[in-house]
């Protein structure tokens, strides 16, 4: 079973990214739940959304406690709440963020986790740049199908579709696409980096 | 067809597809969900002939209920928490009227302190209400439960509430397999009252009824949820032929064939239960579970029958009787008078407090090694009990409790979990 825990602010989609990544696992035939941490949601609060993604029937109801995938929508998050709280050893994490782990301040997570597993991505510029409002959850998702190959892009696309309609929809998921091509950049340049 | 769809829209579908012709509800979380998606469907025209009417509380969404049903409409209608305490009172007459409602508890604690998180302490407020209450599993036995519900308020002229986590069910996103509009038709057949409010042939319903009969009229009400004893099991057999999976019935055993041990729950717990249990059993705990999809009425023959040959009984319940202890496990007990079975209470995720695999197995294996106290309270912080009971002592103003408490946890935003 893979647990994905999302991270960010009321107003940012956290819960939607969650419910549009369940759609994209049941759209590849797998089983997958996704619910928010219930409580009362307040705009810019901090707000934390699970997924469970699984090849039968899941059955566990209790909050992502160790994650194998930490999302984070937002940066600012990363001084005021220990999303890292019980990541795996080997788990993948994407930021939001312009900056690499290391200028993020985040020198410790990269010696503890695989380096190759943990990836910044604009995803609010890139949402800017596409929707015109800074809304990062669907371009994150884009971001997480390129680090992990957990859930395709076309996936992704499909879910966007279920969600979001029109113009939004296509938006979302050309926004979704770049993450995805930025992601895939990025991680061939660790990928080199190592092998140097 | 299989969806991908959250648990109250799963329900709003399958409310839809067993055509109601009156709807009325007034929103409260964490029930909301699923009225708005009725009345989306109301809206469009899918859901028709329907009428959705917005009430302006929920005494008015049962008080409506109950005239609507007093004609003979199919009736339909949701709340939770302080809303289902607020109906109390036209809950009660909705089943002395014998009146076929189907309502969703969306399951949810009471307050004070205000919560909105979940918890059964609203649905067993009104345990003594006359209706039946089924408790779901997961959102496919939500879905599948209220399909059956009509069939058997229907069938008993009696009203059903089905009980689903609040949030824990109503909010998370899961694969669920809605079934076609034939299907629907073909198991659930238009509503046929016993009583109906007529016009052209006028009757009255709701008569006072004095020391000379009041005792009858409540005897067969019981005797009636009794019937359903025998209902329930024969529309949830019917549901499995025509579905083919098994949903509802009176209680469903997991692993406890050759069980020393088997916890009895209610609702969505069942499933992180199932998973522990597994655990478990793989370091040679023999450990199964036992589910109550039928808690009124309470099938103490099932129970027993499921029970009988364990060593020990654990009592997982998300219910509280202040000054007494647990409402499941008093019944259960009932359930299992004469025989000598070690018997463990264990109140846990009262007001939403996170049931988690880790704290269950420490719990279960306590009561193995017999350390576990008859009455129990699974993560419950006992310094921040204990420093309230020390200010109480030390100060006559020490203030208000709820207040106090949240000081010394401190910021709960930090926390993940």
């Amino acid at each position: 079973m893979l647990q994905i825990r999302i991270h960010g602010r009321g107003g940012q989609g956290v819960v939607t990214a969650a419910e549009m990544l369940s759609i994209a696992a049941f759209e590849q035939g797998r089983h997958a739940q996704a619910f928010p941490s219930f409580g009362s949601e307040r705009t810019g609060a901090p707000v934390v959304a699970f997924c469970r993604i699984d090849e039968r029937e899941i059955r566990l109801r209790e909050p992502i406690i160790a994650p194998d995938v930490l999302i984070v929508q937002d940066p600012t998050l990363l001084h005021q709440v220990d999303v890292f709280q019980g990541l795996q050893p080997a788990g993948y994490v994407l930021i939001n963020s312009k900056r690499s782990f290391h200028d993020l301040g985040l020198a410790e997570i990269e010696q503890r986790h695989q380096a190759d597993r943990l990836v910044t991505v604009p995803a609010t510029e890139i949402a800017l740049e596409h929707l015109g409002r800074p809304l990062p959850n669907a371009v994150l998702l884009g971001g997480f199908a390129a680090l992990s190959g957990l859930v395709t892009l076309d996936a992704v696309a499909h879910s966007i579709r279920q969600t979001f309609s029109g113009k939004v929809a296509e938006a979302n998921i050309a926004a979704a696409r770049e993450a995805y091509e930025f992601v895939t950049r990025q991680m061939r340049e660790i990928a080199d980096a190592q092998a140097d | 067809m299989l969806k991908q769809i959250e648990g109250s829209r799963a329900v709003a579908e399958a409310v839809a597809l067993c055509r109601p012709e009156v709807i009325c509800a007034y929103p409260i979380s964490p029930q909301t969900h699923i009225v708005e998606g009725l009345g989306e469907l109301v809206k469009s025209g899918s859901l028709s002939p329907c009428e959705f009417i917005n009430v302006e509380s929920e005494f008015a969404a049962m008080s409506v209920a109950i005239g609507a049903s007093a004609t003979g409409a199919r009736t339909y209608t949701a709340t939770a928490s302080q809303g289902l305490l607020y109906m109390a009172e036209a809950v009660y007459n909705a089943s002395g009227l014998g009146l076929p409602i189907v309502m969703t508890v969306a399951n949810r604690a009471i307050g004070a302190p205000i919560n909105i998180w979940n918890d059964h302490s609203d649905s067993m407020s009104q345990r003594d209400c006359g209706w039946i209450q089924l408790f779901a599993e997961s959102n496919q036995e939500a879905l599948d439960l209220h399909i059956q519900a009509f069939k058997l308020a229907e069938e008993l002229s009696m009203p059903v509430m089905v009980c689903m986590d609040g949030f824990i069910l109503t909010h998370a996103v899961e694969r669920v397999d809605v079934p076609a509009q034939t299907e629907v038709d073909a198991f659930l057949p238009p509503y046929e009252p016993r009583q109906a409010l007529d016009p052209d042939e006028p009757v009255s319903i709701g008569a006072m009824v004095g020391p000379e009969a009041f005792m009858e009229v409540r005897y067969l009400a019981h005797a009636k949820q009794l019937s359903a004893l025998e209902h329930i099991p024969r529309i949830a057999d019917e549901f499995t032929s025509r579905f083919g999976r098994t949903s509802g019935g009176l209680v469903r055993g997991y692993r406890i064939d050759d069980a020393q041990t088997i916890v009895v729950a209610l609702g969505s717990v069942l499933g992180t239960l199932k998973d522990t249990i597994d655990e478990m059993r793989e370091t040679g705990v023999k450990i199964g579970v036992l589910g109550i999809q039928s808690f009124r009425p309470f099938p103490l023959a099932a129970v027993r029958e499921a029970l009988q040959r364990a060593w020990r009984v654990v009592v997982l319940e998300k219910s509280f009787s202040v000054g007494l202890g647990g409402v499941l496990s008093t019944d259960v007990r009932v359930a299992l008078s004469g025989l000598h079975l070690a018997g463990y209470t264990v109140i846990a995720g009262l007001g939403g407090r996170a049931i988690t695999k880790a704290s269950l197995t420490r719990t279960l294996l306590e009561a193995i090694d017999g350390t576990l106290a008859p009455l129990s309270f699974m993560d419950l912080d006992w310094r921040i009990v204990k420093r309230q009971l020390e200010r109480e002592a030390q100060s006559r103003r020490s203030g208000p409790i709820a207040e106090n408490l949240l000081r010394d946890v401190g910021s709960v935003a930090a926390k993940v979990a």
